[in-house]
């Protein structure tokens, strides 16, 4: 009793606190995400025209100056924008999708069948995900699908590991049980009651997995392995101008930043749903 | 002097929410009082106001005077120099009031160790004669960890945790709501004859008037974190005077009649 | 007989017998209070009851045949139950017109607009007004949840409910209110109760048969003025003289 009432007194300084970083992060994320459907139908520049002088410095023409090569960055990094948050959506839902489905059977499996998909999934969680995504990608060739479904891949044990853990907590509350006995079937269990009860929890972490599919994803570009040019990911204009990063800095700066502001923007939204989800319904004595 | 005496006692959240409001009353040495309440009446959060374990996010005013020394505001020192020693408190749930992770030799010889500076061979019998006052014979007890003894047992264990720092007032919140019912016939007795044997004070929090009853000849009915009403047992259960009273007597009797003669 | 268990044991997984050769049993008409401490079975043999789990041994009986599981509609429209904590047994993400209707909705008696007036009707069965409906469960206390749920439990017609520690969880004001709700639905809907608890006097107060339990097995049956007032067996007398009593006035 005195429980509910020690945790109430904080969740309102909380939620004031934290909303100034949910609005930066939806201003972060939005700027991405504009770029990025700017981008479909208008570029500075063709993304291939190699016309401007070399690694030249911002100016007017070229507002984040040209590459090793004379293409436009501000022009590379738009598009590099659209393949953030493809990529960055596409795993997400790869790793949403077949890792709440193995979280739900191993919640619903017996003990001895749950303890061996939970194995697995720690044996998957224990590869660092960048080395899992390279060994996908090597053995299935560089493309966009195959960096999304690698990086989806990785993820979903770290989903299915939570989805499980969410899906015995609610297995264990009295509405399911009361749902058995009002007549409702299993799968309507899980539409009805489970999955309503774990989305908070759940969808704050799968916006939190996309920021890590994103930097896996720039990871990969950078070492070669991401999707190959005229895809032009922020990962790899980094790579590319490392070599000349100190005659030319805007090249790696200027990626560099629209990562950081993405996944910052990604991970200060997150927060923010957090202390919405639940806090609200917690009132419960 | 009393050796409890509060005044204008008011808890408020952080919101503004007031917890318990203008509550006052007196206990003496060796005296007892009860406290009636029910979910949300304040009574749970006077308890922890009485020994200062309120959470920061509270605000407390008033005054709390603990064997003469203000607990209202006190810094952790002075507090800490209070607990133990002045008043114990024993919770409802034994299973979150014990350290899961510790042997409940351990967790007796704690405050044993503390208060009475006693170290080993006098410590480990002064635990002994700790959990046999609380009937707790069995040797493999001072071994066991918490969740390795029944609900009864934890209680026993918690109450001589309590008891162990010899203080001079027992506060017990809510001690038997968790527990069987013939076990709690039990623990009942067992707190009686404990705080009448070392002439301790009791201060008795419960919703349940039978049980209250039976514990102490005093009490006070808090409804909402204002004190309703105030007097003896006897005079409550016969004659009311605020009508939430008058409700809580009256459903009491309800249940109490359909038992049958006494 | 309604619903009857004959000669049913259960084990736990780890082996120890949670349940040993108990029978009872409920029949139309009748108010059945299962009276147990900790450890006594009687939350097992709900679930059995419940048609949530099989019994290692002995039979559950429906309308006088073998129960199979998992449990046939008819059962389910038949018997239902009122749980122990009001603020568990409510879908948190549901409101209460959606939480009602479940049971309609899944043994397929109706759906809509029919069965929001049935949920309607239910809700105002137990005491609760139409601006209920479209709410959700945390706008309300524990005594109204109680009575959302028994709204639920009733809501199809049951013949039987089976209610576990119905008012143990809700303040002495309220948990009168609620035993006499019991009492009221069972005398206008012709409902058979079987009420589970560890507290003699809402037994008392609800049951005139009673059911005592200790350790997975049945120690004393019979009339509950009878086990109140003459105890047979030695744990029942225990029982009997534990419960806290006021002073007579």
């Amino acid at each position: 009793m005195t429980a509910a009432i020690v945790l109430e007194p904080q969740a309102p300084a909380r939620r004031r606190r934290h909303s100034w970083t949910l609005i930066l992060g939806l201003v972060l994320v939005g700027a991405v995400a504009a770029t990025a459907l700017l981008s479909l139908v208008w570029l500075p520049y063709p993304p291939d025209d190699t016309t401007g002088g070399r690694l030249e410095e911002p100016s007017w023409q070229h507002l984040l100056g040209t590459d090793k090569l004379g293409r436009d960055l501000a022009t590379q990094v738009m598009i590099g924008a659209r393949i953030a948050l493809t990529v960055g959506l596409g795993s997400v839902v790869v790793g949403a999708l077949i890792g709440i489905t193995i979280g739900l059977l191993a919640a619903f499996a017996t003990p001895w069948l749950d303890d061996t998909i939970s194995a697995g999934l720690d044996v998957v969680i224990a590869f660092p995900v960048l080395l899992l995504a390279m060994l996908i990608v090597a053995a299935q060739g560089a493309s966009l699908v195959s960096v999304m479904v690698a990086i989806g891949l990785a993820m979903s044990a770290v989903v299915a590991r939570l989805t499980r853990v969410l899906t015995k907590r609610v297995l264990g509350e009295q509405y399911v049980t009361a749902a058995r006995t009002s007549g409702t079937r299993w799968p309507g269990i899980v539409a009805r009651h489970i999955m309503p009860n774990i989305w908070p929890t759940l969808s704050v972490n799968l916006a939190l997995q996309f920021g890590v599919a994103v930097l896996a994803e720039a990871s990969l570009s950078y070492l070669g392995l991401g999707a190959p040019p005229p895809n032009a990911s922020w990962g790899r204009l980094l790579q590319e101008a490392q070599g000349t990063f100190v005659t030319a800095p805007v090249g790696a700066i200027a990626p560099g930043l629209a990562l950081i502001a993405l996944v910052l923007g990604v991970n200060f939204v997150a927060d923010g749903l957090r202390d919405i989800a639940d806090p609200a319904r917690r009132r419960s004595r | 002097m009393s050796l409890l005496a509060v005044s204008a006692l008011t808890v408020r959240t952080a919101e503004g929410r007031v917890l318990v409001d203008d509550l006052a009353f007196d206990l003496a040495a060796g005296g007892r009082l009860g406290i009636i309440g029910e979910s949300g009446s304040g009574k749970s959060v006077t308890s922890l106001a009485v020994t200062g374990l309120l959470p920061p996010a509270l605000t407390v005013d008033g005054s709390v005077l603990l064997d003469g020394v203000q607990i209202v505001g006190a810094p952790e020192r002075r507090l800490v120099g209070v607990r133990g020693r002045v008043a114990s408190v024993v919770f409802q749930e034994p299973l979150t009031a014990l350290d899961p992770l510790m042997r409940i030799g351990r967790q007796v010889a704690e405050p044993i160790a503390r208060h009475r500076g006693l170290r080993g061979a006098a410590l480990r019998g002064a635990v002994a004669d700790a959990l046999a006052e609380v009937a707790l014979d069995d040797a493999r007890i001072t071994r066991a960890y918490p969740h390795e003894l029944s609900g009864g047992q934890r209680q026993r264990a918690a109450i001589a945790i309590a008891l162990a720092s010899r203080p001079r007032l027992l506060i017990a919140d809510e001690p038997t709501t968790a527990l069987d019912v013939t076990v709690q016939a039990q623990i009942l007795r067992l707190l009686d004859d404990l705080v009448e044997a070392r002439g301790m004070a009791l201060l008795f929090i419960s919703h349940d008037l039978a049980v209250v009853s039976a514990m102490t000849s005093d009490v006070v009915v808090m409804r909402s974190g204002v004190a309703v009403e105030r007097g003896t047992v006897a005079g409550m259960l016969a004659a009311p005077t605020d009508p939430y009273t008058a409700e809580l007597v009256r459903s009491a009797r309800s249940l109490d009649d359909r038992l049958g003669r006494r | 007989m309604i619903l009857e268990l004959r000669d049913v044991s259960y084990r736990y997984r780890k082996g120890a017998l949670a349940v040993d050769g108990v029978s009872l049993g409920v029949a139309a008409g009748q108010s059945v209070g299962l009276v147990g401490e900790s450890g006594s079975g009687k939350s097992t043999i709900l679930k059995l009851m419940l048609g949530l789990a099989r019994p290692g041994s002995g039979t559950v009986l429906f309308d006088g045949e073998e129960l199979s599981l998992p449990a046939p509609r008819r059962f389910r429209a038949a018997v239902q139950t009122v749980f122990q904590d009001p603020y568990s047994s409510l879908d948190p993400r549901q409101r209460v017109a959606s939480i009602v209707a479940e049971p309609l909705r899944s043994l397929g008696i109706a759906r809509g607009d029919q069965a929001r007036a049935l949920v309607a009707a239910s809700l105002a069965s137990v005491g609760l007004d139409a601006d209920t409906l479209d709410r959700y469960p945390h706008e309300f206390s524990g005594g109204q949840r109680q009575r959302i749920a028994i709204a639920r439990a009733t809501v199809c017609h049951p013949r039987l409910l089976l209610a576990d520690e119905p008012v143990s969880a809700l303040d002495v004001t309220t948990r009168i209110q609620v035993i006499d709700l019991l009492a009221e639905l069972r005398a206008s809907q012709g409902l058979s109760i079987l009420m589970v608890s560890h507290d003699l006097s809402a037994v008392a107060a609800l049951c005139e048969q009673t059911v005592v339990l200790h350790r997975g097995r049945v120690v004393e049956s019979g009339a509950t003025a009878q086990i109140l007032s003459a105890p047979r067996e030695e744990y029942t007398r225990r029982l009997v003289e534990a419960v806290p009593r006021l002073p007579a006035v």
